[in-house]
């Protein structure tokens, strides 16, 4: 049975089997390779992609779960928030390997769109199921914190 | 591109003389190639590929007729920046605009780029003098160019963001427009350098990354994203324990999987090729297979503990090779007053973000890879050697690596390896093998685990005067000596005093495979060195601060004593902490670099939780001192995840930490805030990517003493199932 999936505002069917990951559906079957794999069992959000708004795993989500949902990925993620983030992650240098970065990155949009102004205890809970082994966490606070800034501050 | 013309070719060749000359005599060589036989032979062997785009300013640079000057990066960009650091060197001495200034990884190419080994933090130390030369030589070029147009003298020419210019007579002309003339100049052989405080770009913060959009906007840039036509997707079996081997497999239902191409059995296991990665999974998951246990180890990690124990104390037919002596009584047995210490640290996996990952397809005698590879002239040796070809007929493309931290600069190649085998059964069709997070730890190549004994003859004055020193640590290479399971000892400044020391190394051979892990033995000599300094502070009633600077005068470690001087001031040593908090401080020398770390810890139960951390770096000339403050915070979240957390544990010969969720690693609540200050010096730069790591553990273990007077002896702080018989809770 395929299925019609709503991705980056666009609906694409795809011939996977219901239980296939979101994860693998994204980056094999529609070429989505920016959302990454880097543990597959929902510990590191390097596969983070927004379902109806929500961050979520997308390494453990079976690809029938959101038949109808909207999935925003990487590639799709648009809006102030996604501005503000990108410029603050470039003011800032964050990325080291950057494998990490495209689940950080929307983490830190969700949390953003939901708090516009975090504080760090916000931060810590919103960030820490992102693994970063670069350890670039001081720099991803950091940038948080400016793109809020910069969000706040009418244009 | 400009096509490079007859003469300019003719300067290319002259060109690779400067370069052939700074390579033999340079630093190259130095450090790794030194002691990798294997990096050195494989690049001498890969020969034979062409520079793929000639330049008439040599292989690092080129030259676009819009003026965009394009360096070519023979290292591996593995997270460390070090893209942005070479293109700072050669835009330096060009004079180049920073910001029209772009970069491309090289592929193996060792006619064109000499040796491309990235390892030891040494890839800007080793690119100081030929990148800087090049640059030079670019430049030279250009002023040539314009004194010829201008008629005028080549002094009262000068460069500036990539425009020449003659003030005398207000002329001036961008790259772009003398591009075609300067391409015909012969490159001068040995052209002046800046001086130091001539620097316009290297020491400021202009030199920033050029390679953060691409990575927060999802661009498929790593060897996970490679998609070719026809391409299948590989997972392999390993055998469950090290040394085992395929007895026999049942492929039926793994064929069965949609999807599924093929199974067959490799030197390394059963591979599942599929038309996704999903399918090769699941194929994977249904394969039956029998493994032959005979070789394989077997044991547990507390039996290794114990024989390590047994070995150290001399219970073995082992014999030991002296890795430090000195004095003529160092054989005699210490007297009077005496510490004792011992040490275990535990098998560390790399985990980088990235699993590990290869694509190949091989095609007759050509073998192409993709890879984020440390040493592609040596994965081109490798790969060749598997695929039944010469060296010159693999070309391996270097992509970025989503993360190393050593496991991708194997000298053994081993996953690399893997893909050229499964790629010769998929008739021409490319492979990517995936390695998923469970096969990468459970995988091997680990930090060694090891054990130490150390004894200390206290003189009368409270320091050392003579050392006794047990270490027993697997080679980390299949040859020559195991120096680097005990570097940052035999040198160490604390045993500069001594009348006597009388260090011996044993070097246990079994099938757990080990190799570099960042900063290397440097991960725990650290450890050891700078925490039982601090107890032998204590016993001599003094503080560690004082105690340290007492040994460096002696030791006349002028770079130690700066970092631990500036440290104390930086981390208001000696003032009062917050109540629940104390200080600990380490300091050590890796990879050239000297590094202090000071730790501001408390407890929670028996967590401990860093606050804040203070890092002083003596790196030598601070090329891009933002990208080292970023070496140096990921460095201390790196070394902090694995002191509380990092142990890989045998269980009668099987890994019990597969995933992130039985091998926790440090998360952003986690992090400490990281303030680094880096010394100014006019030395040659020296490494940054792995000199942060070591001094953090010791700097917490230190805070710990501090905090509960009870001394550390074995890593990780925090113990998990498996890791308990590594020793007690501090
Ligand atoms: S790959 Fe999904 S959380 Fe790690
Ligand atoms: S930047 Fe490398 S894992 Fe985060």
């Amino acid at each position: 049975m395929p299925i019609d999936l709503s991705v980056n505002g666009r609906t694409r069917r795809v011939d996977d089997d219901a239980e296939t990951p979101l994860l693998w559906v994204l980056r094999d079957t529609l070429g989505l390779r920016g959302t990454r794999y880097g543990c597959g069992i929902a510990q590191c959000g390097a596969c983070t992609v927004h379902v109806d708004g929500q961050p979520v795993r997308s390494c453990t989500l079976p690809v029938g779960v959101v038949e109808s949902a909207a999935i925003t990925t990487i590639e799709g993620v648009a809006g102030p928030e996604v501005e503000a983030v990108r410029a603050a992650w470039t003011a800032r240098d964050v990325p080291q390997c950057g494998f990490c970065q495209s689940g950080q990155v929307m983490s830190a949009v969700a949390l953003l769109r939901t708090i516009p102004i975090p504080s760090d205890a916000d931060i810590d809970l919103a960030m820490s199921g992102n693994l970063c082994r670069c350890a670039t966490y001081n720099r991803i606070r950091a940038a948080i914190h400016d793109a809020a800034r910069a969000g706040s501050t009418p244009a | 591109m400009i096509e490079a013309p007859r003469t300019a070719r003719l300067a290319l060749t002259r060109r690779r003389m400067i370069l052939g000359g700074a390579l033999a005599g340079g630093a190259l060589l130095v450090g790794y190639g030194v002691t990798h036989p294997m990096a050195v032979g494989g690049a001498l062997l890969s020969g034979g590929g062409t520079d793929p785009e000639p330049s008439a300013f040599g292989s690092f640079i080129r030259i676009a007729p819009d003026g965009w000057v394009t360096v070519v990066n023979r290292q591996q960009e593995l997270g460390q920046g070090i893209h942005a650091g070479l293109a700072a060197l050669i835009a330096e001495e060009l004079d180049a605009n920073w910001d029209r200034v772009r970069v491309v990884d090289a592929h193996s190419n060792f006619r064109a780029y000499g040796p491309q080994i990235t390892a030891g933090s040494r890839s800007i130390a080793s690119n100081w003098e030929p990148m800087r030369i090049a640059g030079a030589a670019a430049r030279a070029m250009f002023v040539e160019a314009a004194a010829l147009r201008w008629q005028v003298p080549r002094a009262q020419i000068t460069v500036r963001d990539g425009v020449v210019a003659h003030p005398a007579s207000r002329r001036s002309a961008p790259f772009a427009e003398l591009l075609a003339d300067a391409a015909r100049r012969t490159p001068p052989q040995s052209p002046a350098l800046k001086q130091a405080n001539d620097y316009r770009l290297i020491g400021t913060d202009r030199v920033r990354r050029k390679d953060v959009a691409p990575k927060i906007t999802g661009a498929p840039i790593y060897t996970q994203d490679v998609a070719k036509p026809g391409m299948l997707v590989a997972m392999v079996a390993h055998s469950p324990r090290f040394g085992g081997r395929l007895a026999r497999f049942d492929s039926t239902d793994a064929l069965k999987v949609k999807g599924v191409v093929d199974a067959f059995a490799i030197d390394t296991g059963v591979a599942v090729v599929a038309e996704t990665s999903w399918a090769a999974r699941r194929g994977r998951d249904a394969l039956r297979i029998e493994w032959d246990d005979r070789a394989a180890e077997m044991r547990s990690t507390a039996q290794i503990v114990r024989d390590y124990h047994d070995i150290a104390a001399g219970r073995t037919d082992l014999s030991p090779s002296d890795f430090a002596t000195k004095g003529q009584d160092a054989d005699a047995p210490l007297t009077g007053d005496v510490a004792e210490f011992t040490f275990d640290f535990p098998y560390l996996v790399h985990a980088p973000m990235e699993p590990l990952d290869c694509v190949a397809s091989v095609d007759g005698w050509n073998v192409a890879i993709t890879s984020g590879a440390h040493l592609p002239t040596v994965d081109q040796v490798q790969a060749a050697r598997v695929a039944l070809t010469i060296p010159g007929k693999v070309d391996v493309e270097v992509v970025p690596a989503g993360g190393s931290f050593g496991r991708r600069g194997l000298a053994a190649s081993d996953y690399v390896i893997e893909a050229v085998r499964i790629a010769r059964h998929t008739a021409r069709r490319p492979v990517k093998l995936m390695w998923t997070r469970e096969d990468e730890m459970t995988g091997g190549y680990y930090r060694p685990m090891s054990h130490h004994r150390i004894a200390v003859q206290v003189g009368a004055d409270g320091l050392p005067a003579r050392w006794r020193l047990r270490s027993v640590c697997q080679p980390l290479l299949p040859f020559g000596s195991n120096e680097q399971a005990v570097e940052g000892m035999g040198n160490s400044p604390y045993l500069a005093s001594a009348t006597s020391v009388d260090g011996k190394l044993y070097s246990p051979r079994f099938p757990v495979p080990v190799s570099f892990w960042r900063s290397v033995g440097h991960s725990y000599t650290a450890m050891m060195m700078e925490h039982l300094i601090d107890q032998l502070a204590r016993r001599a009633g003094q503080d560690p601060a004082a105690y340290r600077r007492t040994l460096y005068r002696k030791a006349r470690a002028a770079r130690h004593l700066k970092v631990l001087d500036e440290l104390c001031r930086r981390a208001d040593w000696g003032c009062a902490v917050d109540v629940g908090f104390a200080r600990g401080l380490a300091v050590h020398e890796a990879m050239g670099s000297v590094v202090g770390q000071m730790a501001e810890v408390r407890l929670d139960g028996n967590r401990p939780i860093v606050r804040r951390v203070v890092a002083i770096v003596d790196c030598g000339i601070a090329v891009s001192p933002d990208q080292i403050a970023a070496q140096i915070e990921g460095g201390i979240g790196f070394g902090l995840s694995a002191a509380l957390y990092g142990a890989t544990t045998l269980d009668k010969g099987i890994v019990q930490q597969t995933n992130f969720d039985t091998q926790p690693m440090l998360r952003l609540n986690e992090m400490p805030a990281v303030e680094t200050y880096i010394l100014p010096s006019t030395a040659p730069p020296t490494g940054v990517g792995e000199p942060g790591v070591p001094p953090i553990a010791p700097a917490v273990a230190n805070a710990l003493l501090a905090l509960t007077g009870r001394p550390t002896n074995s890593l990780p702080f925090l113990k998990g199932p498996g890791a308990s018989n590594l020793g007690p809770m501090a």
